[in-house]
């Protein structure tokens, strides 16, 4: 592909979905199945004081934190490239980080059946945001199966979230997350003739 | 007091010697406004022999439009120092940057269902 810097729209167009849910749930192992390049990781600073943004006022800011952030990346089309971003699941705090969240398409929060109380703070977060997302309960062996109207109830989730069974090891399984995803915000989106 | 003979911890599991805030000479603070997903593309009025080795490497990962965390990502480096270094590559010329999203002109609706189709494919 010849890309020419001086025209802006010979860049490509890069999106992003947010993988979240709770410590232990599968993120990981999430980006790492469906992405096309060995998962990349970097490492962002949030402060408390400068709450919505990452960028450090001074060595003084107080709470600062170091997240660590997995990422994989798809390319759904010559010019199109997305990339996918697990939130960091034991730090409360990138909650606050907005350059996470902003411009994302919509989020994937993986739960464990186990566990589902891991992933209420990622429910409350794109609810909130107004993030499109879909609830993906990921099939640990062993793992009691339990019937996704029970987990609409325990997470107290709109009739509109789509629930999906996932298996985070499975690409196409992942893969189908993802449509699952896209679906569900199509639907969501006004059709630009209307 | 340990005294380090050198070589003995200089293999892969020590990883980078050099601490990142000294590769961005102590700043914190890019000039440059960039995203996780600002498009970094090399202009070529740079040469890069010019440039010391992270500014050269990051430049190398810019050949073609690439994302600020991409390019965090294959330097092992954390996010703010790459937007130091990619801000100075912009500063002076060497790369040019593109916000996520602009020049898209692309309706939200058709975007989903490029990215919709470009899944189903897979």
């Amino acid at each position: 592909m010849d890309y020419d810097g001086s025209e802006p729209s010979s860049f490509p167009i890069a999106v992003k979905v947010l993988i979240a849910g709770g410590f232990g749930v599968g993120k990981t192992t999430f980006v790492g199945t469906v992405s096309e390049i060995e998962p990349l990781s970097t490492e962002a600073v949030i402060t408390e004081a400068s709450a919505g943004t990452d960028n450090l006022d001074g060595v003084a800011a107080k709470s600062t934190t170091t997240v660590a952030l997995d990422f994989g990346r798809i390319t759904v089309d010559p010019r199109t490239v997305l990339y996918l971003f697990g939130t960091p699941g034991q730090e409360r705090f990138w909650f606050m980080w907005n350059e996470l969240s902003e411009g994302a398409l919509g989020a994937v929060v993986l739960a464990d059946t186990r566990r589902l109380d891991a992933c209420f703070d990622a429910v409350d977060f794109f609810e909130r945001r107004g993030i499109g997302f879909l609830v993906a309960l990921n099939e640990f062996d062993g793992a009691v199966r339990y019937d996704p109207e029970e987990v609409r109830a325990a997470l107290k989730l709109h009739s509109h979230v789509p629930i999906v069974a996932c298996d985070a090891r499975d690409r196409r399984s992942g893969v189908a997350a993802l449509a699952a995803l896209v679906e569900h915000l199509l639907t969501a989106t006004v059709p630009s003739s209307l | 007091m340990t005294v380090y003979d050198g070589a003995s911890w200089l293999d892969e599991e020590a990883g980078r010697l050099v601490r990142p805030y000294a590769i961005s000479n102590g700043r914190t603070i890019p000039t440059q406004e960039l995203d996780l997903l600002s498009m970094v593309m090399a202009t070529g009025r740079r040469d890069r022999a010019q440039l010391d080795l992270e500014h050269a490497q990051a430049l190398d990962l810019c050949r073609v439009p690439t994302p600020v965390a991409e390019v965090a990502g294959r330097l092992r480096l954390p996010l703010m120092i790459t937007k130091v270094l990619l801000s100075d590559l912009i500063d002076t010329g060497a790369a040019t940057a593109r916000p996520p999203g602009s020049g898209a002109n692309m309706e939200s609706r058709d975007l989903l269902e490029v990215v919709l189709n470009g899944l189903r494919r897979l």
